[in-house]
C-alpha cells in the first residue's frame, strides 16, 4: 500500500484546481466539503504509508517515486520525484493531520466571509506546496515547495487586502523571505557545483564518503541556514512573523505556527549529515536558536495583542527546535516540532475562538474574566498553555526536555553548550511566564470588556470547538510516543522511528541522576514561570506596573520590540527606497523611457512616410503591383 | 497544326489587353472583367505549354485557376454590388476607404 504515497500532495492540488476554476459556481457547502476532504484523504494516505514504513525492514527506504524528469541539461538533471521516509512521514502526518483539523475549524471561522472559496483555494494550495516541500527527494523540488508555501503565506496574510496593514504585512513577509531564500538558493548551487546532484540520497552519500571538506560544508550549511532563518522566523529575519498575524487566525495557526514556519527545522534535519560534519555551522544554528528563544520570549512578555504574543511565542519555540538541531538532537528537534504543531495551533485556534466571541477584539487589556463565558475555549486554551509551558505529563514537557537534556549532555565536549542550555532554561521560565500572563489577563481577573462587546459574547459553534477539543487531546497525549530516555530507550518510539534518517554520530551518555536532575530543573522552571505570572497578574497586579515605571528603558525597549523594525527601516528599507528613487529618476525615466519613446517616435515617423503611398485607390495599387512584377521579371531575365 | 508560339502570342496579347483595360477603365465591373481576361490569358499559356511538354501538370493548375476564378467572381461581384448599394457608385476613383 505504500506505493501510493506519491498521491499525498496531489489530492489537495486537484482540489485547488477545481476550486480555482469552478469555485465561484460551486455552493459553499460543497466547497467546504471538498477542501476538507482533500486534506483528509492526504492524511489517510499518509497514515497508511507511515504504517507501511513501520512494517518495512530498515534499509529499504527511502521510498522514492520518480514521476518524470523535470530539467535535463547536460550533466545537470533534476527529477520531479517524491520521497517517503520516516522524516517525511512525520511531516506529512503533521501537515495533513493538523491541516485537516484547521480546515474544519475554518469552515466555522470563515463562514460569513466574502472570500470563502478563495480562502479554501489558498488553503488547499498551501497544503499541496507544503507536502511537496516535505516529500521532495531533491533540494530543487524542495525549493519549489519552499517558494510555494511562501506564496501562499503572502496570499493568506494579505487575505483581507483591502486593509492597508494586511497588504503591507503580506509584502513584508514576502520580501523578508526572499532575503533568506537567496541564501538557500546559493547553498543549493554550491551543492550542485561540488556534488553534481541535488538528490538527498546522493548528497548524503557524498557527505559520508568524504567528498566535501569541512570548510565547504560550513559554507553550504550556513547558506542553507540563512534560508531557514527567513522561513522559520529566526534572528535576524524574524520581523515578518508578528506582522503576519494580520491574516485570518486559522491561517496563523496552520501556516505561521504549525507547519510552514517549521520548514527550516525540517530542512536542517533533512541535511543533518551536513550539520554534523560542520561543527561550526551546528554551533551557529544552536546559538541563533537559543538567542532567538530568549529574545522573542522577552518581547512576548510586553505585548497586549493576543495573536502577537502567540507569534513571538512561535518564534521562541522554533528557536528551541533549532537548539535541538544545533546540539545534534535532530530527533528531539523534530519531536518538538511535532508537539508544538498541536499545542500552538490549539492556542491559535482558541485565540480565534476568543476573537470570534468578542467581535474581533484582540487587545488583552479589553478582556479578562472570560472563563465563565467561554466554557470550552477556556479549558482547551489552558491545556495548550500548560503544554507549551513545559509542565510534566503534557507533550511540550517531553520534547523540550529532550532538547535541553541533549544540550546539557553536549556540555561534556564544550562549555559553549552549557551556555546554550542556560539560555534554554531562561527561555523556559519566560515561556511559562508570558503564556500564563496571557491566560490570566484573558480568562481571569476583572472584566475589562467593552459593554457593546459584552452584549454579543457567545461561545463558538461546534465546528470550531470540536477541533479545539481534538487538538487539546493531542496536546496532552502527543508527547507519550517520545518519553525521556531515562525511562528506557525503548519508550522513545519517536526517536527510534526517525533513526534511519537521522544518523546520530556522537552518542552522549548522562548518568541517571543527572537526567533526573535535569527533569527536576525543567519542571521547576515551568512552575516558577507560572508562579511569577500568578503573582504578577492575579495576586498583586501592581508589581508589573511598578516594574515598568522603575525600569522605563527596559520596558520601553521590550514593548517596542527592541526597535528592530525601526532599525531595519532606517538601515535597509529607507536607503533602498532612496537609491531606487535615484535610479528611477535617472536611469528609468531618462534612459529606458527615452529608448522606448524614441522607438515609438521613429516608428510613427516611418509610418507617416509609408502611408503616403497608400492612396486607397485600386489603380495605384495595381500600378505598384505591375511595376513589382516588371522588376521581378527583369531580375529573372537579365 | 498551329504552332505553339501562336497560342503564346495570343496569350500575351490577351494579358496586355486585360492590363490596359484595368488601368484605363473606370468602373469596377469592367476592371473586374479585365482581371478575368488576364487570368484566362495565363490559363491559355499554361495549357499551351502543358500540351507542348506533354505533361498534365499545367492542365491541373488550370483547373485550379478556373475554380478559384469562379469563387472570386462570385465574391467580387457581391462586394461590388454591396459597394454600389452603400455608395451609389461603382467608379473606382470615388472609392478610397483605405487611404492611409
Amino acid at each position: 500500500m505504500t506505493e501510493i504515497f506519491w498521491l499525498i500532495p496531489f489530492i489537495p492540488a486537484a482540489s485547488t484546481l477545481i476550486l480555482a476554476v469552478f469555485g465561484k459556481k460551486l455552493p459553499k457547502k460543497y466547497v467546504s466539503f471538498q477542501a476538507c476532504f482533500a486534506v483528509f484523504a492526504s492524511f489517510v494516505i499518509s497514515a497508511i504509508s507511515a504504517v507501511g514504513l513501520l512494517q518495512t525492514a530498515h534499509g529499504n527506504y527511502p521510498l522514492v517515486k520518480n514521476l518524470f524528469s523535470w530539467i535535463q541539461a547536460g550533466s545537470f538533471q533534476v527529477n520531479l520525484s517524491l520521497m517517503f521516509d520516516p522524516l517525511s512521514a512525520v511531516m506529512a502526518l503533521v501537515v495533513s493531520g493538523v491541516g485537516f483539523i484547521i480546515h474544519v475549524y475554518s469552515v466555522g471561522y470563515m463562514a460569513d466571509d466574502e472570500g470563502y472559496t478563495r480562502y479554501f483555494t489558498y488553503l488547499n494550495l498551501f497544503t499541496f506546496s507544503m507536502l511537496i516541500l516535505v516529500m521532495a527527494s531533491n533540494l530543487v523540488l524542495m525549493f519549489v515547495g519552499w517558494e510555494g508555501v511562501g506564496l501562499c503565506s503572502y496570499l493568506l496574510i494579505g487575505f483581507w487586502f483591502e486593509k492597508h496593514s494586511a497588504a503591507n504585512a503580506g509584502k513584508k513577509a514576502f520580501i523578508v523571505n526572499r532575503i533568506g531564500d537567496t541564501g538557500f538558493l546559493l547553498g543549493i548551487l554550491f551543492i550542485f557545483i561540488h556534488i553534481g546532484s541535488a538528490e538527498f540520497t546522493a548528497i548524503n552519500e557524498a557527505i559520508s564518503g568524504g567528498a566535501i571538506s569541512v570548510g565547504l560544508a560550513t559554507l553550504i550549511a550556513i547558506l542553507l541556514f540563512v534560508g531557514a532563518t527567513g522561513k522559520s522566523a529566526q534572528i535576524p529575519l524574524y520581523v515578518w512573523l508578528p506582522d503576519a498575524m494580520e491574516g485570518p487566525t486559522p491561517v496563523s495557526a496552520l501556516i505561521h505556527a504549525a507547519t510552514m514556519v517549521t520548514a527550516g527545522v525540517y530542512m536542517v534535519c533533512r541535511m543533518n549529515l551536513l550539520y554534523t560534519l560542520s561543527e561550526t555551522a551546528a554551533q551557529v544554528v544552536a546559538l541563533v536558536g537559543a538567542i532567538t528563544a530568549v529574545y522573542a520570549a522577552t518581547m512576548a512578555l510586553t505585548q497586549n495583542d493576543i495573536k502577537r504574543v502567540l507569534a513571538y511565542s512561535t518564534i521562541s519555540q522554533i528557536g528551541y527546535m533549532f537548539i535541538g538541531c544545533g546540539v545534534g538532537a535532530y530527533a528531539a528537534g523534530m519531536f518538538h516540532l511535532y508537539t508544538h504543531a498541536f499545542f500552538k495551533s490549539l492556542l491559535f485556534l482558541a485565540a480565534g475562538s476568543i476573537m470570534h466571541a468578542l467581535s474581533g477584539e484582540i487587545n488583552m487589556k479589553k478582556m479578562g474574566g472570560l472563563r465563565k463565558y467561554l466554557p470550552l475555549t477556556y479549558p482547551t486554551f489552558l491545556i495548550g498553555a500548560i503544554a507549551i509551558a513545559g509542565v510534566p505529563f503534557f507533550s511540550g514537557f517531553f520534547s523540550k526536555d529532550a532538547i535541553l537534556t541533549r544540550a546539557f549532555a553536549q556540555g561534556q565536549y564544550s562549555a559553549f553548550y552549557y551556555f546554550i542550555w542556560g539560555l534554554g532554561i531562561m527561555g523556559a521560565v519566560l515561556t511559562a511566564l508570558y503564556m500564563f500572563r496571557l491566560v490570566f489577563l484573558t480568562f481571569h481577573g476583572e472584566e475589562r470588556l467593552d459593554p457593546e462587546v459584552k452584549k454579543h459574547i457567545h461561545e463558538s459553534p461546534k465546528v470550531m470547538t470540536i477541533p479545539l477539543v481534538i487538538l487539546a487531546f493531542f496536546s496532552v497525549g502527543a508527547g507519550y510516543i517520545g518519553l525521556p530516555v531515562v525511562l528506557g530507550k525503548k519508550l522513545n518510539f519517536f526517536g527510534k522511528f526517525l533513526e534511519p534518517v537521522i544518523k546520530e554520530v556522537k552518542e552522549v551518555h548522562l548518568s541517571i541522576q543527572t537526567e533526573w536532575m535535569l527533569i527536576a530543573i525543567a519542571t521547576f522552571v515551568a512552575f516558577l514561570g507560572i508562579f511569577i505570572a500568578y503573582v504578577f497578574y492575579i495576586r498583586s497586579p501592581l508589581i508589573p506596573r511598578n516594574l515598568a515605571t522603575r525600569f522605563p528603558t527596559i520596558y520601553k525597549l521590550m514593548f517596542n520590540k527592541y526597535y528592530v523594525d525601526e532599525i531595519y527601516n532606517a538601515v535597509f528599507v529607507k536607503p533602498t527606497i532612496k537609491w531606487s528613487k535615484i535610479i528611477y529618476d535617472n536611469f528609468d525615466l531618462k534612459v529606458i523611457d527615452g529608448a522606448v519613446n524614441g522607438t515609438a517616435t521613429a516608428t510613427g515617423f516611418a509610418g507617416k512616410i509609408l502611408s503616403y503611398f497608400q492612396s486607397g485607390l485600386i489603380k495605384d495599387y495595381g500600378l505598384i503591383f505591375l511595376l513589382g512584377v516588371i522588376i521581378f521579371l527583369a531580375y529573372l531575365l537579365f | 497544326m498551329i504552332p505553339t508560339n501562336y497560342f503564346l502570342i495570343l496569350s500575351v496579347v490577351l494579358f496586355v489587353l486585360g492590363a490596359i483595360a484595368f488601368f484605363v477603365k473606370r468602373d469596377l465591373v469592367t476592371q473586374f472583367m479585365s482581371i478575368e481576361i488576364m487570368l484566362n490569358a495565363a490559363n491559355l499559356a499554361f495549357i499551351t505549354l502543358a500540351r507542348s511538354a506533354n505533361s498534365a501538370d499545367g492542365q491541373i493548375i488550370v483547373f485550379f485557376i478556373i475554380t478559384v476564378a469562379a469563387a472570386e467572381a462570385a465574391i467580387g461581384l457581391a462586394i461590388i454590388l454591396l459597394i454600389f448599394r452603400q455608395k451609389k457608385t461603382i467608379k473606382s476613383e470615388d472609392i478610397k476607404l483605405m487611404k492611409g
